[in-house]
């Protein structure tokens, strides 16, 4: 039942993505920055929370989830700290996303090189 | 025929992409990639580690995951089987960031690697902080 | 007096320039599609034993150079100038190819319709009696276009069918003052069409217009019929692009239809090869005239055609600022003289 739950969620959260891609003019691209924004959105407005109580790892790890990463990390040192928290909460939230991204994609980098496509 | 004219005239007769089949593909994909994250937060959670260390632990594995099948040349073709499937999931993030970093190699380490790592991912970040802090900002005076 | 022209695009050669020889240098796909035994060279591997897709490219210019002079015996110091340009910015590949060679150099510019460009300057040059040996040659390369244009390769994105896969390769002619052979004869310079397509995927039915316009030009100012000649052969429209330019041609009452064809559709298989609308870049034209064509017309398969090459031009700043893109065509007739 878990397993459907997040093969649901984060099957339609792909497949809205690519109806956006097919039927519109919006390139892959502009996708990806709405999305996190869109999850940022939903996030602040409390509805991504119910959709990661649901969903889990189907509503975590599409990059609607970073968004809501980075929010739930504001608001909660916006709690913790005021104002100042707007400022250090995203960044500190998202932190192990950012720094793995760079850390892995630059020794990737430098082991392996591209290939032609088939 | 007017430029208009002729762009519908285009739009009509140009061959269309298999929506049903990019749509099948997309969710099927996407659902697995999650499953996969699930299955590490399973793991993780089952050897009794905290739920937040066990989250940052699953988005570092599924980066690496990522990343590495970037490298070895694989995440190109998943990209090209399920489109959205694998650019979305968080594995698609670091494969956005992995392909520039290895295209621009030859470029040099500074302005090749360094510079372009973020090419495509840059934005992402950018507006994805812009509109946390912006609702930080909106939270903290409602909270007021 | 301008006597060598005719109506408002065409000039005619009266001292038609040879094609002497020709040289073809293919990637590894495409020597995996049907034209594959017209090639003088296939790469077994794209990076052409370089450390970079760019200097692959140079290399590609270089040896295709090369192998033109020595197909015809001569060296560089015959001849008078090389006309040559490529896709890359600045285009590099030409101008890295061709450097350590010491022949006077054209660089020109006209995208993908870059090898009729070419062909165009350097017969004028030599039926003004400027020259008595010119290379015009053109190449592309998969990888370096995608990086350049598109997105790095191991980025996992999916091509839309109208999308077109740039051609591996690089074709150069030489051009001679000779008397009989396989000569240019007519020259039909386009004019930049837009039609305000601004899909970057869809680069066929950008140039479409152009091409269209070119061809009509082409029959109205020579008084010709498209039966004069055997084959009317554009660039790289693809299949959908192609199918657009002949409703186009065919709505101005010229009937081209049985003998048109294009090279992008040519060079590779499009049901087994996964190119989606066929093939595209400087050098699918250039590849596929100086391999396949210039061996029909050798040996006397076919006696004349119209060589249409199609070229979209845009950067991806001119994209990113939202303007569409321009679509160009220059057509030359290639036809048997005297043998």
């Amino acid at each position: 039942m878990e397993f459907i739950k997040v093969f649901v969620v984060g099957g339609s959260i792909c497949l809205i993505a690519q109806l956006l891609i097919d039927f519109t003019k919006l390139t892959p691209a502009r996708i990806l920055v709405i999305y996190v924004t869109a999850g940022a959105i939903l996030s602040g407005l409390g509805i991504y929370q119910k959709i990661v109580d649901f969903g889990m790892a189907g509503a975590r790890i599409p990059l609607t989830g970073f968004g809501h990463v980075l929010v739930k990390g504001v608001i909660k040192e916006v709690d913790e700290t005021g104002l100042l928290g707007a400022f250090t909460g995203g960044i500190k939230a998202g932190a192990t996303g950012i720094t793995a991204a760079i850390l892995f994609g630059y020794v990737v980098a430098l082991v392996f090189s591209p290939k032609p496509k088939k | 025929m007017t430029k208009k004219e002729y762009q519908t005239y285009v739009n009509e007769k140009a061959p269309k992409s298999p929506k049903l089949i990019n749509g099948i593909k997309a969710f099927v994909v996407g659902g697995l990639i999650c499953i996969i994250g699930q299955l590490i937060y399973n793991f993780f959670i089952s050897l009794g580690l905290l739920e937040e260390e066990v989250l940052s632990i699953t988005t570092i594995i599924m980066i690496f995951l990522g990343a590495i099948l970037t490298g070895m040349n694989i995440y190109d073709e998943i990209g090209k089987f399920a489109g959205a499937g694998s650019a979305v999931p968080i594995t698609g993030f670091a494969n956005s960031i992995v392909s520039p970093a290895m295209e621009f190699k030859s470029e040099g380490q500074i302005m090749g690697v360094g510079a372009k790592m973020f090419v495509i991912a840059g934005p992402v970040l950018v507006y994805g902080t812009i509109t946390s802090v912006i609702i930080g900002i909106i939270y903290y005076f409602i909270r007021m | 007096m301008a006597v060598k022209r005719v109506g408002n695009q065409t000039v005619i050669l009266q001292k038609p320039p040879i094609i002497l020889e020709s040289a073809s240098i293919a990637g590894k796909k495409e020597g995996e599609g049907p034209l594959a035994d017209y090639f003088d060279m296939i790469l077994e591997d794209d990076l052409f034993g370089e450390k970079t897709w760019e200097k692959a490219e140079s290399r590609l210019i270089r040896e295709v150079l090369l192998k033109v002079i020595d197909k015809a015996c001569l060296s560089y110091s015959d001849i008078n100038y090389v006309i040559s340009g490529d896709l890359l910015n600045q285009c590099i590949a030409a101008s890295f190819g061709v450097r350590e060679s010491q022949i006077p150099f054209f660089g020109v510019y006209g995208a993908c319709s870059t090898m009729a460009e070419s062909i165009s300057l350097g017969s004028m040059i030599i039926d003004g009696g400027f020259a008595d040996h010119i290379v015009c040659m053109t190449s592309s390369h998969f990888c370096s276009a995608e990086k350049q244009f598109r997105f790095p390769l191991e980025m996992g994105s999916q091509r839309p069918p109208t999308a077109q896969w740039t051609v591996t390769g690089a074709g150069a002619v030489l051009l001679s003052s000779d008397i009989s052979g396989i000569g240019i004869t007519k020259i039909t310079t386009g004019y930049i069409a837009d039609k305000g397509i601004k899909d970057a995927n869809n680069m066929g039915a950008a140039m479409a217009p152009a091409t269209a316009a070119t061809i009509v030009a082409h029959f109205k100012d020579t008084g010709l019929q498209p039966d004069y000649y055997d084959m009317i052969i554009t660039g790289d429209l693809g299949k959908f692009g192609g199918e657009l330019c002949c409703s186009m041609v065919e709505n101005e009452g010229y009937k081209i239809k049985d003998r048109y064809k294009d090279c992008g559709v040519l060079i590779y298989d499009l049901e087994k090869q996964d190119v989606a609308c066929g093939g595209s870049g400087c050098g699918c034209s250039a590849v596929v005239l100086t391999s396949y064509l210039y061996q029909l017309l050798k040996e006397g398969f076919i006696k004349r055609i119209l060589f249409v090459a199609t070229g979209a031009l845009l950067s991806t700043t001119s994209s990113q600022q939202g303007e569409s893109i321009l679509g160009i065509a220059h057509a030359v007739s290639v036809e048997r003289i005297g043998i």
